[in-house]
Protein backbone atom coordinates (compact mmCIF):
# COMPACT_ATOMS: atom_id res chain seq x y z
CA UNK A 1 0.00 0.00 0.00
CA UNK A 2 3.01 2.51 1.41
CA UNK A 3 4.81 1.94 -1.72
CA UNK A 4 2.13 3.11 -4.32
CA UNK A 5 1.75 6.63 -2.53
CA UNK A 6 4.91 8.18 -5.20
CA UNK A 7 3.99 6.60 -8.13
CA UNK A 8 0.31 8.52 -7.66
CA UNK A 9 1.92 11.58 -6.88
CA UNK A 10 4.11 11.40 -9.94
CA UNK A 11 0.85 10.86 -11.51
CA UNK A 12 -0.52 13.79 -10.38
CA UNK A 13 2.22 15.56 -10.63
CA UNK A 14 2.41 14.94 -14.15
CA UNK A 15 -1.55 15.63 -15.11
CA UNK A 16 -0.74 18.61 -13.36
CA UNK A 17 1.52 19.88 -15.20
CA UNK A 18 -0.49 18.76 -19.10
CA UNK A 19 -3.34 20.65 -17.60
CA UNK A 20 -1.03 23.89 -16.88
CA UNK A 21 0.00 23.85 -20.28
CA UNK A 22 -3.38 23.00 -21.85
CA UNK A 23 -4.91 25.24 -20.22
CA UNK A 24 -2.35 28.09 -20.82
CA UNK A 25 -2.46 26.74 -24.55
CA UNK A 26 -6.48 26.93 -25.13
CA UNK A 27 -8.47 30.10 -25.37
CA UNK A 28 -10.34 32.18 -27.15
CA UNK A 29 -7.07 32.47 -28.97
CA UNK A 30 -5.49 29.10 -29.36
CA UNK A 31 -1.76 28.72 -29.18
CA UNK A 32 -0.43 25.04 -30.23
CA UNK A 33 1.02 22.90 -27.39
CA UNK A 34 4.67 23.08 -28.72
CA UNK A 35 4.94 26.49 -29.08
CA UNK A 36 2.99 27.40 -25.48
CA UNK A 37 5.80 24.60 -24.48
CA UNK A 38 8.99 26.21 -25.96
CA UNK A 39 7.78 29.88 -25.01
CA UNK A 40 7.24 28.89 -21.72
CA UNK A 41 10.98 26.63 -20.88
CA UNK A 42 12.76 28.75 -23.42
CA UNK A 43 11.33 32.18 -23.94
CA UNK A 44 11.34 32.31 -27.68
CA UNK A 45 9.38 30.68 -30.36
CA UNK A 46 5.77 32.40 -29.71
CA UNK A 47 5.02 35.22 -32.23
CA UNK A 48 4.85 38.45 -30.44
CA UNK A 49 0.92 38.49 -29.86
CA UNK A 50 0.95 35.12 -28.68
CA UNK A 51 3.95 35.66 -26.47
CA UNK A 52 2.13 38.79 -24.83
CA UNK A 53 -0.92 36.58 -24.12
CA UNK A 54 1.02 33.89 -22.26
CA UNK A 55 3.28 35.86 -20.31
CA UNK A 56 0.85 38.61 -19.50
CA UNK A 57 -2.72 37.23 -19.27
CA UNK A 58 -2.71 33.47 -19.45
CA UNK A 59 0.46 32.52 -17.02
CA UNK A 60 -0.87 34.45 -14.10
CA UNK A 61 -4.27 33.75 -14.91
CA UNK A 62 -3.40 29.22 -14.80
CA UNK A 63 -1.23 30.56 -11.45
CA UNK A 64 -3.95 31.55 -10.04
CA UNK A 65 -6.22 29.03 -10.83
CA UNK A 66 -3.53 26.21 -9.12
CA UNK A 67 -3.28 28.92 -5.94
CA UNK A 68 -7.67 28.92 -5.95
CA UNK A 69 -8.22 25.29 -6.71
CA UNK A 70 -5.43 24.07 -3.63
CA UNK A 71 -6.53 27.14 -1.16
CA UNK A 72 -10.05 26.05 -1.31
CA UNK A 73 -9.15 22.24 -1.71
CA UNK A 74 -7.06 22.49 1.36
CA UNK A 75 -9.41 24.82 3.47
CA UNK A 76 -11.83 22.32 2.79
CA UNK A 77 -10.01 19.12 4.17
CA UNK A 78 -9.24 20.83 6.84
CA UNK A 79 -12.85 21.96 7.63
CA UNK A 80 -13.76 18.05 7.09
CA UNK A 81 -11.67 16.79 9.69
CA UNK A 82 -11.97 19.65 12.24
CA UNK A 83 -15.83 19.64 12.42
CA UNK A 84 -15.90 15.89 11.91
CA UNK A 85 -18.37 16.21 9.12
CA UNK A 86 -17.93 14.78 5.45
CA UNK A 87 -20.31 17.58 4.18
CA UNK A 88 -18.08 20.91 5.67
CA UNK A 89 -16.39 22.61 3.28
CA UNK A 90 -15.37 27.02 3.13
CA UNK A 91 -18.89 27.82 2.62
CA UNK A 92 -20.15 26.08 5.84
CA UNK A 93 -18.21 28.26 8.40
CA UNK A 94 -19.70 31.50 6.71
CA UNK A 95 -16.44 32.48 5.69
CA UNK A 96 -16.83 32.58 2.00
CA UNK A 97 -20.37 34.61 2.85
CA UNK A 98 -18.21 36.96 4.98
CA UNK A 99 -16.29 37.56 1.58
CA UNK A 100 -19.47 38.37 -0.24
CA UNK A 101 -20.91 40.56 2.48
CA UNK A 102 -17.89 42.52 2.39
CA UNK A 103 -17.90 42.32 -1.78
CA UNK A 104 -21.96 43.15 -1.42
CA UNK A 105 -21.27 46.33 0.77
CA UNK A 106 -18.47 47.44 -1.52
CA UNK A 107 -20.65 47.27 -4.41
CA UNK A 108 -23.97 47.72 -3.97
CA UNK A 109 -23.91 49.81 -0.51
CA UNK A 110 -21.71 52.57 -1.60
CA UNK A 111 -24.97 54.11 -3.54
CA UNK A 112 -27.14 53.64 -0.54
CA UNK A 113 -24.61 54.93 2.47
CA UNK A 114 -22.41 57.27 1.19
CA UNK A 115 -23.83 58.50 -2.22
CA UNK A 116 -21.41 56.92 -4.26
CA UNK A 117 -18.39 58.09 -2.48
CA UNK A 118 -16.90 54.65 -2.49
CA UNK A 119 -14.74 53.66 -5.59
CA UNK A 120 -15.25 50.35 -6.66
CA UNK A 121 -12.02 49.22 -7.98
CA UNK A 122 -10.44 45.41 -7.91
CA UNK A 123 -7.99 46.24 -5.23
CA UNK A 124 -11.09 47.93 -2.78
CA UNK A 125 -13.30 44.98 -3.66
CA UNK A 126 -10.60 42.90 -2.84
CA UNK A 127 -10.16 44.28 0.66
CA UNK A 128 -14.16 44.60 1.65
CA UNK A 129 -14.33 40.86 0.74
CA UNK A 130 -11.21 40.04 2.64
CA UNK A 131 -12.68 42.36 5.62
CA UNK A 132 -16.27 40.67 5.21
CA UNK A 133 -14.41 37.06 5.94
CA UNK A 134 -11.63 38.00 8.40
CA UNK A 135 -14.69 39.54 10.35
CA UNK A 136 -16.91 36.41 10.08
CA UNK A 137 -13.29 34.32 11.05
CA UNK A 138 -12.80 36.67 14.00
CA UNK A 139 -16.62 36.21 15.08
CA UNK A 140 -16.32 32.29 14.37
CA UNK A 141 -12.87 32.48 16.63
CA UNK A 142 -14.84 33.93 19.53
CA UNK A 143 -17.62 31.77 19.43
CA UNK A 144 -15.01 28.63 19.17
CA UNK A 145 -13.60 29.91 22.53
CA UNK A 146 -17.03 29.82 24.20
CA UNK A 147 -18.49 26.92 22.19
CA UNK A 148 -16.56 24.16 23.07
CA UNK A 149 -19.02 21.35 20.64
CA UNK A 150 -17.95 21.91 17.31
CA UNK A 151 -21.11 20.62 15.71
CA UNK A 152 -22.69 23.77 17.38
CA UNK A 153 -20.05 25.42 15.93
CA UNK A 154 -20.79 24.34 12.32
CA UNK A 155 -24.35 25.40 12.99
CA UNK A 156 -23.14 28.63 13.62
CA UNK A 157 -21.72 29.31 11.07
CA UNK A 158 -24.72 28.40 8.45
CA UNK A 159 -26.32 31.00 10.63
CA UNK A 160 -23.56 33.40 9.76
CA UNK A 161 -24.40 32.45 6.06
CA UNK A 162 -28.05 32.36 6.35
CA UNK A 163 -27.74 36.25 7.74
CA UNK A 164 -25.32 37.55 5.30
CA UNK A 165 -27.17 36.22 2.26
CA UNK A 166 -30.05 38.10 3.69
CA UNK A 167 -28.14 41.25 3.99
CA UNK A 168 -26.67 41.03 0.58
CA UNK A 169 -30.73 40.04 -0.34
CA UNK A 170 -31.71 43.38 1.04
CA UNK A 171 -29.10 45.62 -0.42
CA UNK A 172 -29.21 44.22 -3.71
CA UNK A 173 -33.23 44.98 -3.54
CA UNK A 174 -32.26 48.82 -3.13
CA UNK A 175 -29.50 48.97 -5.62
CA UNK A 176 -29.08 50.16 -8.95
CA UNK A 177 -29.25 47.66 -12.08
CA UNK A 178 -25.55 48.43 -12.86
CA UNK A 179 -24.67 48.20 -9.27
CA UNK A 180 -26.22 44.43 -9.03
CA UNK A 181 -24.91 43.50 -12.29
CA UNK A 182 -21.58 44.17 -10.99
CA UNK A 183 -21.80 42.09 -8.01
CA UNK A 184 -23.63 39.45 -9.70
CA UNK A 185 -20.28 39.50 -12.23
CA UNK A 186 -18.28 39.16 -8.91
CA UNK A 187 -20.01 36.49 -7.54
CA UNK A 188 -20.11 34.66 -10.91
CA UNK A 189 -16.46 33.80 -9.70
CA UNK A 190 -13.03 34.43 -12.25
CA UNK A 191 -9.30 33.72 -11.74
CA UNK A 192 -8.12 35.94 -14.63
CA UNK A 193 -8.82 39.82 -12.90
CA UNK A 194 -5.67 39.40 -10.64
CA UNK A 195 -2.97 41.84 -10.99
CA UNK A 196 0.30 40.99 -10.57
CA UNK A 197 0.44 42.13 -6.82
CA UNK A 198 -2.73 40.63 -6.21
CA UNK A 199 -1.24 37.15 -7.18
CA UNK A 200 1.93 38.14 -5.41
CA UNK A 201 -0.16 38.76 -2.50
CA UNK A 202 -2.36 35.29 -2.75
CA UNK A 203 0.31 33.46 -3.36
CA UNK A 204 2.08 34.40 0.34
CA UNK A 205 -1.14 34.31 1.98
CA UNK A 206 -1.68 30.94 0.72
CA UNK A 207 1.97 30.12 1.47
CA UNK A 208 1.20 30.80 5.20
CA UNK A 209 -2.12 28.86 5.52
CA UNK A 210 -0.24 25.91 3.82
CA UNK A 211 2.87 26.44 6.22
CA UNK A 212 -0.24 26.27 9.64
CA UNK A 213 -1.48 23.32 7.67
CA UNK A 214 1.85 21.07 7.82
CA UNK A 215 2.01 22.26 11.04
CA UNK A 216 -1.61 21.05 12.12
CA UNK A 217 -1.02 17.62 10.32
CA UNK A 218 -0.25 15.32 13.78
CA UNK A 219 -3.17 16.93 15.46
CA UNK A 220 -5.70 16.76 12.33
CA UNK A 221 -4.67 12.79 12.53
CA UNK A 222 -5.43 12.69 16.31
CA UNK A 223 -8.74 14.77 15.77
CA UNK A 224 -10.08 11.58 13.38
CA UNK A 225 -10.53 10.10 16.81
CA UNK A 226 -12.77 12.95 17.90
CA UNK A 227 -11.75 15.54 20.43
CA UNK A 228 -11.38 13.45 23.84
CA UNK A 229 -9.25 10.93 22.57
CA UNK A 230 -7.07 13.72 20.92
CA UNK A 231 -6.70 15.41 24.25
CA UNK A 232 -5.59 12.12 25.59
CA UNK A 233 -3.24 11.50 23.28
CA UNK A 234 -1.91 14.73 24.21
CA UNK A 235 -2.85 17.17 21.43
CA UNK A 236 -3.98 20.76 22.52
CA UNK A 237 -7.22 20.88 21.62
CA UNK A 238 -7.88 24.73 21.34
CA UNK A 239 -4.58 25.77 20.27
CA UNK A 240 -4.62 22.66 17.23
CA UNK A 241 -8.60 24.41 16.77
CA UNK A 242 -7.45 27.75 16.19
CA UNK A 243 -4.19 26.90 13.79
CA UNK A 244 -6.61 24.72 11.70
CA UNK A 245 -9.83 27.73 11.53
CA UNK A 246 -7.04 30.35 11.09
CA UNK A 247 -5.59 28.51 8.19
CA UNK A 248 -8.81 27.83 7.00
CA UNK A 249 -10.25 31.39 7.31
CA UNK A 250 -7.07 32.85 5.40
CA UNK A 251 -7.17 30.32 2.65
CA UNK A 252 -10.68 30.36 1.93
CA UNK A 253 -10.85 34.13 3.02
CA UNK A 254 -8.35 34.98 0.63
CA UNK A 255 -9.28 32.97 -2.49
CA UNK A 256 -12.76 34.24 -2.96
CA UNK A 257 -12.08 38.02 -1.92
CA UNK A 258 -10.17 38.04 -4.68
CA UNK A 259 -11.34 35.00 -6.92
CA UNK A 260 -15.07 35.31 -5.87
CA UNK A 261 -17.08 32.72 -4.44
CA UNK A 262 -15.75 29.52 -5.87
CA UNK A 263 -18.61 26.49 -5.21
CA UNK A 264 -17.69 22.87 -4.55
CA UNK A 265 -13.94 22.67 -4.98
CA UNK A 266 -13.29 22.64 -1.38
CA UNK A 267 -16.07 20.43 -0.68
CA UNK A 268 -15.29 17.72 -3.19
CA UNK A 269 -11.53 17.81 -3.91
CA UNK A 270 -10.65 16.16 -0.13
CA UNK A 271 -13.34 13.12 -1.24
CA UNK A 272 -11.60 12.87 -4.06
CA UNK A 273 -8.73 12.51 -2.74
CA UNK A 274 -9.32 9.94 -0.01
CA UNK A 275 -10.48 7.73 -3.16
CA UNK A 276 -7.31 8.19 -5.09
CA UNK A 277 -4.89 7.31 -2.12
CA UNK A 278 -7.54 5.41 -0.16
CA UNK A 279 -6.19 7.29 3.16
CA UNK A 280 -7.39 9.46 5.78
CA UNK A 281 -3.88 10.46 6.99
CA UNK A 282 -3.12 14.09 6.27
CA UNK A 283 0.58 13.25 5.41
CA UNK A 284 -0.86 12.41 2.68
CA UNK A 285 -3.71 14.17 2.12
CA UNK A 286 -2.29 17.86 2.52
CA UNK A 287 0.37 17.01 -0.65
CA UNK A 288 -2.70 14.86 -2.09
CA UNK A 289 -5.37 18.16 -2.12
CA UNK A 290 -3.50 20.79 -3.02
CA UNK A 291 -2.02 19.09 -6.36
CA UNK A 292 -6.03 17.64 -7.01
CA UNK A 293 -7.39 20.73 -6.33
CA UNK A 294 -5.10 22.37 -8.77
CA UNK A 295 -5.73 19.94 -11.57
CA UNK A 296 -9.30 20.34 -11.35
CA UNK A 297 -9.95 23.78 -10.91
CA UNK A 298 -7.23 24.29 -13.99
CA UNK A 299 -9.31 22.00 -15.65
CA UNK A 300 -12.68 23.80 -14.72
CA UNK A 301 -11.19 27.14 -15.85
CA UNK A 302 -10.22 25.64 -19.06
CA UNK A 303 -13.55 24.25 -20.31
CA UNK A 304 -15.00 28.14 -19.34
CA UNK A 305 -12.97 29.41 -21.54
CA UNK A 306 -14.85 27.91 -24.04
CA UNK A 307 -11.75 27.01 -26.01
CA UNK A 308 -12.27 28.80 -30.12
CA UNK A 309 -14.82 31.19 -29.28
CA UNK A 310 -14.41 34.65 -27.76
CA UNK A 311 -17.00 34.17 -24.63
CA UNK A 312 -15.87 33.34 -21.08
CA UNK A 313 -18.42 30.91 -18.89
CA UNK A 314 -18.39 32.02 -15.10
CA UNK A 315 -16.01 29.70 -13.24
CA UNK A 316 -18.58 29.69 -10.28
CA UNK A 317 -21.29 27.66 -12.82
CA UNK A 318 -18.24 25.09 -14.11
CA UNK A 319 -17.38 24.01 -10.83
CA UNK A 320 -20.84 23.21 -9.70
CA UNK A 321 -21.70 21.72 -12.72
CA UNK A 322 -18.48 19.56 -12.53
CA UNK A 323 -18.22 19.16 -8.23
CA UNK A 324 -21.96 18.13 -7.76
CA UNK A 325 -22.36 15.13 -9.70
CA UNK A 326 -18.72 14.57 -8.13
CA UNK A 327 -20.67 14.60 -4.75
CA UNK A 328 -23.75 12.57 -5.94
CA UNK A 329 -21.72 9.88 -7.34
CA UNK A 330 -19.80 9.60 -4.42
CA UNK A 331 -22.96 9.32 -2.28
CA UNK A 332 -24.65 6.49 -4.39
CA UNK A 333 -21.41 4.65 -4.60
CA UNK A 334 -20.14 4.62 -1.39
CA UNK A 335 -23.66 4.36 0.00
CA UNK A 336 -22.18 6.80 3.21
CA UNK A 337 -19.68 10.20 2.86
CA UNK A 338 -17.14 9.46 4.93
CA UNK A 339 -14.41 11.47 5.70
CA UNK B 1 4.33 3.11 47.73
CA UNK B 2 4.06 1.79 44.59
CA UNK B 3 0.55 3.71 43.80
CA UNK B 4 -0.07 5.50 41.08
CA UNK B 5 -3.51 6.72 41.01
CA UNK B 6 -4.25 8.78 44.49
CA UNK B 7 -7.77 10.23 44.97
CA UNK B 8 -8.64 12.16 47.90
CA UNK B 9 -12.24 13.64 48.87
CA UNK B 10 -12.87 13.59 44.88
CA UNK B 11 -16.43 15.52 43.63
CA UNK B 12 -17.68 14.62 40.34
CA UNK B 13 -20.19 15.79 38.38
CA UNK B 14 -21.29 18.92 35.82
CA UNK B 15 -20.63 22.56 36.58
CA UNK B 16 -24.70 23.40 35.95
CA UNK B 17 -25.69 27.14 35.04
CA UNK B 18 -25.94 30.16 37.01
CA UNK B 19 -23.12 28.58 38.86
CA UNK B 20 -24.76 25.53 40.44
CA UNK B 21 -22.73 22.44 40.49
CA UNK B 22 -24.53 19.04 39.78
CA UNK B 23 -22.31 16.84 41.82
CA UNK B 24 -22.95 13.01 40.75
CA UNK B 25 -21.19 11.58 43.58
CA UNK B 26 -18.59 13.43 46.35
CA UNK B 27 -16.30 12.31 49.03
CA UNK B 28 -14.56 9.69 47.04
CA UNK B 29 -10.98 8.19 48.74
CA UNK B 30 -9.14 5.66 47.13
CA UNK B 31 -5.71 4.73 45.92
CA UNK B 32 -4.69 2.09 43.20
CA UNK B 33 -1.33 0.39 43.04
CA UNK B 34 0.86 -0.59 40.31
CA UNK B 35 -0.08 -4.55 38.41
CA UNK B 36 -3.96 -4.03 40.08
CA UNK B 37 -6.78 -4.53 38.01
CA UNK B 38 -9.73 -2.66 39.51
CA UNK B 39 -13.68 -2.56 38.20
CA UNK B 40 -15.97 0.53 38.87
CA UNK B 41 -19.61 -0.76 39.14
CA UNK B 42 -22.45 0.82 40.51
CA UNK B 43 -26.09 1.31 39.67
CA UNK B 44 -27.31 2.98 36.20
CA UNK B 45 -26.55 7.00 36.63
CA UNK B 46 -24.73 6.45 39.47
CA UNK B 47 -21.27 8.41 38.08
CA UNK B 48 -18.93 5.50 36.78
CA UNK B 49 -18.55 7.06 33.34
CA UNK B 50 -18.14 10.43 34.92
CA UNK B 51 -15.82 8.59 37.75
CA UNK B 52 -13.60 7.58 34.78
CA UNK B 53 -14.02 10.50 32.15
CA UNK B 54 -13.07 12.62 35.64
CA UNK B 55 -9.59 10.48 36.07
CA UNK B 56 -8.57 10.78 32.52
CA UNK B 57 -8.92 14.21 32.53
CA UNK B 58 -11.78 14.13 29.99
CA UNK B 59 -13.68 16.30 32.10
CA UNK B 60 -13.07 18.94 35.51
CA UNK B 61 -13.23 17.32 38.56
CA UNK B 62 -15.43 19.43 40.97
CA UNK B 63 -14.04 19.88 43.91
CA UNK B 64 -11.20 17.21 45.89
CA UNK B 65 -7.35 16.04 44.19
CA UNK B 66 -6.61 13.36 41.98
CA UNK B 67 -2.91 12.83 42.18
CA UNK B 68 -1.12 10.67 39.28
CA UNK B 69 2.28 9.50 40.44
CA UNK B 70 2.10 12.08 43.15
CA UNK B 71 1.70 15.08 41.02
CA UNK B 72 -1.66 16.78 40.70
CA UNK B 73 -3.53 15.44 37.40
CA UNK B 74 -4.49 19.16 36.62
CA UNK B 75 -0.86 20.31 37.35
CA UNK B 76 -0.04 17.41 33.97
CA UNK B 77 0.66 18.94 30.70
CA UNK B 78 -1.55 17.12 28.00
CA UNK B 79 1.34 15.45 26.73
CA UNK B 80 2.72 14.66 29.99
CA UNK B 81 -0.51 12.75 30.95
CA UNK B 82 -1.06 11.04 27.72
CA UNK B 83 2.69 9.15 28.33
CA UNK B 84 1.10 8.67 31.84
CA UNK B 85 -2.56 7.04 30.90
CA UNK B 86 -4.70 5.95 28.34
CA UNK B 87 -8.28 5.61 28.13
CA UNK B 88 -10.81 4.36 25.77
CA UNK B 89 -13.97 5.65 25.94
CA UNK B 90 -17.89 5.21 24.70
CA UNK B 91 -17.43 8.12 22.80
CA UNK B 92 -18.23 7.45 18.61
CA UNK B 93 -15.08 7.70 16.56
CA UNK B 94 -15.26 10.78 14.33
CA UNK B 95 -13.95 8.92 11.49
CA UNK B 96 -14.37 5.40 10.77
CA UNK B 97 -12.41 5.47 7.45
CA UNK B 98 -9.18 4.59 9.12
CA UNK B 99 -7.66 1.27 9.08
CA UNK B 100 -7.43 -1.01 12.04
CA UNK B 101 -3.49 -1.01 12.05
CA UNK B 102 -3.64 2.98 11.04
CA UNK B 103 -6.41 3.46 13.94
CA UNK B 104 -4.21 1.57 16.45
CA UNK B 105 -0.80 3.51 14.93
CA UNK B 106 -2.26 6.82 16.38
CA UNK B 107 -1.67 5.50 19.87
CA UNK B 108 1.83 6.70 19.02
CA UNK B 109 1.09 9.87 18.93
CA UNK B 110 2.66 10.81 22.03
CA UNK B 111 6.34 9.84 21.41
CA UNK B 112 6.34 10.82 17.71
CA UNK B 113 7.76 13.87 16.10
CA UNK B 114 5.95 16.84 15.31
CA UNK B 115 4.62 15.39 12.47
CA UNK B 116 3.99 12.32 13.60
CA UNK B 117 6.55 9.81 11.69
CA UNK B 118 6.88 6.17 13.08
CA UNK B 119 9.84 4.76 14.21
CA UNK B 120 11.02 1.24 14.22
CA UNK B 121 10.38 0.91 18.06
CA UNK B 122 6.66 2.63 17.36
CA UNK B 123 5.53 -0.14 14.69
CA UNK B 124 7.16 -2.99 17.04
CA UNK B 125 4.78 -1.75 20.00
CA UNK B 126 1.86 -1.55 17.26
CA UNK B 127 2.59 -5.18 16.19
CA UNK B 128 2.77 -6.46 19.62
CA UNK B 129 -0.53 -4.31 20.84
CA UNK B 130 -2.33 -6.29 17.88
CA UNK B 131 -1.17 -9.01 18.51
CA UNK B 132 -1.73 -9.50 22.18
CA UNK B 133 -5.72 -8.37 21.58
CA UNK B 134 -5.74 -11.27 18.69
CA UNK B 135 -6.31 -8.30 15.73
CA UNK B 136 -3.71 -9.59 13.18
CA UNK B 137 -6.24 -10.98 11.08
CA UNK B 138 -8.37 -7.52 10.79
CA UNK B 139 -5.51 -4.95 11.13
CA UNK B 140 -6.28 -3.63 7.43
CA UNK B 141 -9.47 -3.25 7.27
CA UNK B 142 -11.27 -0.32 7.57
CA UNK B 143 -12.96 0.53 10.55
CA UNK B 144 -16.38 0.70 9.31
CA UNK B 145 -16.35 -2.43 8.25
CA UNK B 146 -16.03 -3.97 12.01
CA UNK B 147 -18.59 -5.19 14.33
CA UNK B 148 -19.10 -3.44 17.54
CA UNK B 149 -17.18 -6.16 19.20
CA UNK B 150 -14.41 -5.93 16.81
CA UNK B 151 -14.07 -1.89 16.90
CA UNK B 152 -14.10 -1.91 20.53
CA UNK B 153 -10.49 -4.39 20.85
CA UNK B 154 -9.08 -2.38 18.13
CA UNK B 155 -9.98 0.84 20.95
CA UNK B 156 -8.42 -1.42 23.72
CA UNK B 157 -5.07 -1.98 21.18
CA UNK B 158 -4.93 1.67 20.93
CA UNK B 159 -5.06 2.13 24.17
CA UNK B 160 -2.08 -0.54 24.99
CA UNK B 161 -0.13 1.05 21.80
CA UNK B 162 0.00 4.03 23.76
CA UNK B 163 2.10 2.37 26.33
CA UNK B 164 1.17 3.95 29.66
CA UNK B 165 1.50 3.15 33.61
CA UNK B 166 -2.27 3.49 33.80
CA UNK B 167 -4.70 2.38 31.37
CA UNK B 168 -8.91 3.67 31.67
CA UNK B 169 -11.37 1.66 30.04
CA UNK B 170 -15.44 3.00 29.81
CA UNK B 171 -17.40 -0.37 29.48
CA UNK B 172 -15.05 -1.62 27.55
CA UNK B 173 -16.84 -4.76 27.26
CA UNK B 174 -20.19 -3.74 26.74
CA UNK B 175 -20.57 -5.39 23.09
CA UNK B 176 -19.02 -8.46 23.32
CA UNK B 177 -20.56 -11.50 23.99
CA UNK B 178 -19.46 -13.41 27.05
CA UNK B 179 -16.63 -15.55 25.35
CA UNK B 180 -15.10 -12.37 24.36
CA UNK B 181 -16.10 -10.68 27.59
CA UNK B 182 -13.92 -12.94 29.65
CA UNK B 183 -11.09 -12.93 27.09
CA UNK B 184 -10.46 -9.12 26.84
CA UNK B 185 -10.82 -8.89 30.75
CA UNK B 186 -8.42 -11.68 31.07
CA UNK B 187 -6.01 -10.06 28.85
CA UNK B 188 -6.48 -6.35 30.72
CA UNK B 189 -5.76 -8.23 33.72
CA UNK B 190 -2.26 -10.27 32.56
CA UNK B 191 -1.66 -7.09 31.06
CA UNK B 192 -1.79 -5.25 34.86
CA UNK B 193 -0.18 -8.41 36.05
CA UNK B 194 2.67 -8.96 33.68
CA UNK B 195 3.29 -5.44 32.70
CA UNK B 196 2.50 -4.16 36.14
CA UNK B 197 0.24 -1.50 34.89
CA UNK B 198 -2.93 0.13 36.41
CA UNK B 199 -5.89 -1.10 35.09
CA UNK B 200 -9.26 0.34 35.43
CA UNK B 201 -12.68 0.02 34.16
CA UNK B 202 -16.36 0.72 34.46
CA UNK B 203 -18.38 -2.35 34.24
CA UNK B 204 -22.26 -3.37 34.91
CA UNK B 205 -20.99 -7.53 34.84
CA UNK B 206 -20.24 -7.55 38.59
CA UNK B 207 -20.16 -11.51 38.21
CA UNK B 208 -17.20 -11.05 36.28
CA UNK B 209 -15.66 -8.11 38.09
CA UNK B 210 -16.30 -10.41 41.32
CA UNK B 211 -14.40 -13.07 39.21
CA UNK B 212 -11.41 -11.65 37.80
CA UNK B 213 -10.15 -8.27 39.32
CA UNK B 214 -8.03 -7.61 42.31
CA UNK B 215 -9.64 -4.97 43.82
CA UNK B 216 -13.70 -3.05 43.11
CA UNK B 217 -14.92 0.44 43.70
CA UNK B 218 -18.56 0.04 44.38
CA UNK B 219 -20.60 3.47 43.66
CA UNK B 220 -23.27 4.07 45.78
CA UNK B 221 -25.49 6.35 47.91
CA UNK B 222 -24.68 7.92 50.60
CA UNK B 223 -21.30 5.97 50.77
CA UNK B 224 -19.45 4.05 48.40
CA UNK B 225 -17.30 0.98 49.37
CA UNK B 226 -13.68 0.07 47.91
CA UNK B 227 -11.66 -3.43 48.18
CA UNK B 228 -10.55 -6.18 47.35
CA UNK B 229 -13.94 -8.61 45.90
CA UNK B 230 -13.68 -10.51 49.17
CA UNK B 231 -13.34 -7.99 51.59
CA UNK B 232 -16.38 -6.21 49.97
CA UNK B 233 -18.48 -9.29 50.27
CA UNK B 234 -17.66 -10.18 53.87
CA UNK B 235 -18.98 -6.17 54.52
CA UNK B 236 -21.99 -7.35 52.72
CA UNK B 237 -21.33 -4.15 50.41
CA UNK B 238 -23.76 -5.90 47.48
CA UNK B 239 -26.27 -6.51 49.37
CA UNK B 240 -27.00 -2.97 49.02
CA UNK B 241 -26.22 -2.19 45.40
CA UNK B 242 -29.66 -2.99 43.96
CA UNK B 243 -33.73 -2.54 45.51
CA UNK B 244 -33.98 -6.00 47.05
CA UNK B 245 -37.57 -6.73 45.31
CA UNK B 246 -36.32 -8.51 42.15
CA UNK B 247 -32.43 -10.11 43.22
CA UNK B 248 -30.45 -10.76 46.15
CA UNK B 249 -27.12 -11.20 46.63
CA UNK B 250 -25.48 -14.40 47.66
CA UNK B 251 -22.71 -14.20 50.34
CA UNK B 252 -21.98 -18.02 49.03
CA UNK B 253 -21.69 -18.14 45.70
CA UNK B 254 -20.49 -14.32 45.28
CA UNK B 255 -23.27 -13.83 42.45
CA UNK B 256 -26.60 -12.07 41.95
CA UNK B 257 -29.72 -14.40 42.33
CA UNK B 258 -33.30 -13.62 41.10
CA UNK B 259 -35.66 -14.04 43.67
CA UNK B 260 -38.56 -16.02 43.45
Amino acid sequence: MKGAYPYRFLLLVIILFISFVINISLGSVEIPFSVTLKELFTGVGATDSSSYIIWEYRLPKAFTAILVGSGLSLSGLLMQTLFRNPLAGPFVLGISSGASLGAAFLIMGSGIFTAGVLLVTDISLAVASSMGSVLVLLAVIAMARKVKDTMALLIIGLMFGSITAAVVTVLSYFAKAEELQQYIYWSFGTVGNLSGSQVVLLTAICLFGLLLSILSIKSLNALLLGENYAKSLGVRIRQARFLIILATGLLAGAVTAFAGPIAFIGLAVPHLTRQLFNTTDHKILVPGVILYGAILLLICDTIAQLPGSSYVLPINAITSIVGAPVVIWLLVRKRKMIF
Amino acid sequence: MNTTLEIQNLSIGYPGNHGEKKVVVSDLNFSLRKGEFTAIIGVNGIGKSTLLRTLGGVQSKLAGTVLVNGEPLESLSGLALATEMSIVLTDPLASKNLTVKELISLGRQPYTNWLGILKNEDTLIIEDAIKKIGLESVQDRKCFELSDGQLQKVLIARALAQDTPIVLLDEPTTHLDLYHKVQVLKTMKHIAHDLQKTVVYTTHEIDLAIQLCDKMLILDHPESHFGTPSELIENESFQGLFPSDLIGFDTKTGSFKIKN
